[in-house]
């Protein structure tokens, strides 16, 4: 049986899966029901300065892309912080940790962008005993208006500043939440570290319009007859996400950096995922927020099965494997060649892929009076469009061509050896270097 | 009440109003929005689609299902429409099974094809609905067209030649137009008087006149109407039953299960429809079936559908077979009618059991009977008022691909010409296309 248990630089938790700051970590009641369903732990919600408690719209907050039967594919939401007295959050926090000292409770913070601000508020946060703290430099909605959130994150050199002040004044660890809403996400990253961040977290949300109503020409959720952008969330941006994720990783300067995954996890599948692409653990909220707490039993039983399947014992046996597998286009071989094939046993005869390549590839796929369907290999680029619009899983592979055998579409024989773009003739820069 | 299910003789109100009416809700229930959401997502908009290939009347099918998944339902239901104005009867009583979903890649790969049936129905009746009539007539041409029979073919026929502005005249021998839609499918097939409904909305395009109560032959005559108008379509259907050719078959309550099927849709209330404790009814299409069906929903005690071929030979669907069966009704197969008799008020059916010797059907020698109160005769129908000038082949009149007869300015379709399949959609498919072959011929 393998061991869920995570050691996330310092924090421990029975397993790798956390509820992100969001809607869903609120309150201690909340909170207390998702540790009760299983979650290792949360990022509470984030905590703004002592004052009078921010506020939200008293409309629509919240904006989804639907797929086939509701499925929701994408979440957008224009709620802001956490709209609860900061000693009502801050007496929850230290109640709820003291009653689950095995679960991980980290928390989000994103007050002004000025030394005084973090200073009053992190030994206050220190005192609840929480095991961590994450900077909210993300959000791009309504706080970013006033110089929060992804104001911040969109600036290294704040990132670096504030987090230097967070080392200063709070002696746990420092993760810094990043802004996808940013030309390279690279920057941010490294300026986290410079300013001693003990890890980074991304993604949060990307700013967005989820949709427009088109009765009252305004964007939803639409708020007396007007919207605003809000910040997307769920399956859809996981791609996204992960990319960012491995930019970090395989970047040499950050590659030490601990990273903790957000965007779009739904099963135990996607939280593999981003841990082989670097992350020491994953966080989870519109998942949460769809089907309820309960959803982390999946990706417990998921991730144990699959790393039994494996033979890891530990989730640090897999993190970061498939860093090295994250290249350039570059490195890429060009020499590596493969064609579709369709199984004659498994087709349906829909025709998908025949209309995909006709009409939008490379003419590769015939079709015959009685609905026969077959590659052209002399004409197959090995797209994969074919494969991906097949509704059959399986039908179409990729068949890699053997070194030594004649590309009917190049006429040329298919090396072993590796080529790439650094070394082809048609690259000019080949030529400029000799 | 004053009947139960085993009450003796041919009577009605066996069971009370309340199952009565359970008993003939909808087949299908018709889908709600989200039910027509998650439906059309299971299409795969299949090039070339073989769904599509299947249909009689070539609906685009990927395309109508598509529109109904982004939410334009109102264009779903002119792409169907378009192919086939009475897209909404053929919803309701086409054998998708052996049709469309048969054909469907999700019945080949997964044997449980796209929902083409119901999607078509929840598009055309939510336009319907909205009382919109998608067509307009076509700037008028002059040109009159006589249509006899205000059937399927008939009204597909009428429906196409207004559109290309001609002016149409129907002469419907019945007092009520729809033809088999109306008088001869199961009650449960096509409930809320659909059919009536339907015929209204397709005449609101104008231009097409009903004239009901004049037959042909007995009220109207051929050359009469071929002198009176520019061209005519015949789809008149089939009047005539076949006979059992047994002994027996003039006794009292040997009856004609269309008949039945008849009187009952026409009926004020099913508790006036009488139907006999024993029914037996003979043949193998959809006809037999739906008599078979409806006798049981009427609280018939014992109901046998006889067929003298096997399973496979008969033309009611395996579908139409299994709703049989589950609905109490007892398919006999491999049995041929031999001799009706009397015993006392009831009959007896004698059946000789059949076996098909190199497609041969031959008598096996042994016999059986049923008792019976009511048999119902389903093998078929024929064409009857037969003119000397039409060609007839095989009991059908003669048409070529365009459904001219051999008289050059008359044109039939649907069940009482050759290529009729007796189905709806065919008849629909008929009556259009030749609309399209009479308007080039009158437009020359």
């Amino acid at each position: 049986m393998a061991d869920l248990t995570s050691n996330f630089i310092g924090i421990k938790s029975p397993n790798p899966f956390w509820l992100a700051s969001a809607p869903p970590t609120d309150k201690e009641y909340n909170v207390r029901r998702a540790f009760e369903a299983g979650w290792g732990g949360v990022v509470w919600k984030t905590l703004g300065s002592e004052g009078p408690p921010i506020v939200n719209v008293n409309g629509p907050r919240y904006g989804v892309v639907h797929g086939a039967d509701r499925r929701v594919l994408g979440l957008n939401n224009i709620e802001l912080i956490t709209d609860r007295d900061l000693f009502k959050n801050l007496d929850e926090i230290k109640r709820v940790k003291k009653d689950y000292p095995d679960r991980a409770i980290i928390v989000s913070i994103m007050v002004p962008c000025e030394e005084d601000a973090w200073k009053t508020i992190l030994p206050l946060v220190e005192e609840t005993g929480a095991d961590g703290i994450e900077l909210n430099f993300g959000c791009p909605h309504g706080m970013a208006e006033r110089g929060m959130g992804s104001a911040v994150g969109q600036v290294p050199e704040y990132v670096e500043m504030v987090t230097g002040w967070c080392k200063k004044y709070y002696s746990k660890p420092v993760i810094v939440k990043l802004t996808p809403n940013i030309s390279d996400i690279r920057k941010p990253a490294a300026a986290a570290q410079a300013g001693g961040a003990d890890a980074v977290s991304l993604i949060n949300t990307i700013s967005s319009i989820i949709s427009v109503d088109l009765d009252v020409m305004a964007p939803n959720p639409t708020i007396d007859g007007k919207g605003t952008h809000g910040g997307y969330c769920g399956p859809a941006v996981k791609p996204i996400a992960m990319n960012m994720v491995a930019e970090i990783a395989r970047n040499p300067e950050t590659a030490n950096l601990p990273i903790s995954g957000i965007g779009g996890i739904t099963s135990w599948r996607d939280a593999a995922e981003y841990m082989v692409l670097g992350c020491g653990n994953v966080q989870v909220c519109t998942a949460a927020m769809t089907y309820g707490f309960k959803i982390v039993q999946e990706m417990i039983s998921g991730l144990s099965q699959w790393m039994d399947e494996k033979g890891y014992e530990s989730t640090e046996e897999f993190v970061r494997q498939a860093v090295p597998n994250v290249t350039d286009w570059q490195y890429l071989n060009l020499n590596y060649v493969s064609k579709a094939s369709i199984n004659q046993d498994d087709y349906i005869s829909c025709g998908r892929c025949y209309a995909a390549c006709e009409d939008t590839s490379h003419q590769a796929i015939s079709m015959t009076s009685d609905r026969k369907f077959s590659v052209i290999d002399a004409e197959c680029v090995a797209c994969n469009l074919c494969v991906e619009v097949c509704p059959v899983e399986n039908c179409i592979t990729m068949v890699q061509q053997e070194p030594g055998v004649i590309d009917p579409r190049t006429n040329k024989v298919v090396e072993e050896k590796h080529g790439d773009w650094t070394s082809h003739p048609n690259n000019p820069s080949v030529f400029a270097a000799e | 009440m004053a009947h139960s299910t085993s009450s003796l003789g041919i009577v009605s109100g066996r069971l009370n109003d309340d199952l009565l009416n359970k008993n003939f809700e909808d087949l299908h229930a018709p889908l709600s929005n989200h039910e027509a959401l998650v439906a059309s997502d299971r299409c795969y908009f299949c090039h070339d689609a073989p769904c599509m290939t299947a249909c009689p009347t070539s609906i685009d099918i990927p395309l109508f299902i598509r529109q109904i998944a982004t939410g334009t339902t109102d264009a779903s239901a002119k792409t169907i429409l378009s192919q086939n104005i009475l897209g909404g009867m053929c919803a309701r009583v086409c054998p998708t099974e052996t049709l469309c979903e048969e054909a469907c890649v999700r019945e080949v790969s997964e044997g449980k094809p796209v929902e083409i049936g119901r999607l078509q129905r929840f598009a055309t009746d939510n336009l319907m609905a909205k009382n919109i009539h998608p067509f307009s007539r076509g700037s008028k041409s002059g040109k009159k067209v006589a249509v006899i029979g205000a059937g399927p073919a008939g009204l597909a026929c009428a429906h196409k030649l207004a559109t290309l502005g001609h002016e149409i005249t129907i002469y419907e021998a019945r007092e009520k137009g729809g033809g088999l839609n109306e008088f001869g499918i199961a009650a449960y097939k096509s409930i809320d008087n659909f059919a009536q409904k339907e015929l209204d909305w397709l005449l609101s395009i104008g231009g097409i006149k009903i004239e009901y109560g004049k037959g042909i032959g007995s009220d109207i005559n051929l050359d009469q109407i071929q002198s009176d108008y520019d061209a005519t379509f015949i789809g008149m259907g089939l009047s005539g039953v076949n006979s059992l050719r047994c002994d027996g078959e003039n006794l009292h309550n040997v009856d004609d299960a269309v008949s039945f099927i008849s009187d009952l849709r026409q009926a004020d209330s099913l508790s006036n429809v009488k139907v006999g404790r024993d029914v037996v009814v003979i043949g193998g299409g959809m006809t037999a079936v739906d008599a078979a069906v409806q006798s049981k929903l009427l609280g018939a005690q014992n109901v046998s559908l006889v067929y003298r071929r096997g399973k496979e030979d008969m033309s009611a669907s395996v579908y139409e077979q299994e709703l049989a069966t589950s609905k109490g009704v007892r398919i006999i197969y491999n049995a041929t009618p031999l001799e009706v008799t009397e015993n006392g008020s009831s009959l007896d059916v004698k059946f000789g059991y059949t076996e098909s010797i190199k497609s041969q059907l031959k008598q096996t020698g042994e016999t059986f009977s049923l008792p019976a109160n009511q048999v119902l005769k389903a093998i078929g129908q024929n064409l009857s008022n037969q003119s000397d000038e039409l060609k007839i082949i095989d009991g059908k009149i003669n048409v070529n691909e365009h459904g001219q007869t051999n008289i050059s300015n008359i044109w039939a379709g649907g069940d009482c010409a050759i290529g009729g399949d007796d189905l709806t959609v065919t008849a629909v498919a008929q009556g259009r296309d030749a609309a399209v072959h009479i308007n080039s011929q009158l437009m020359k």
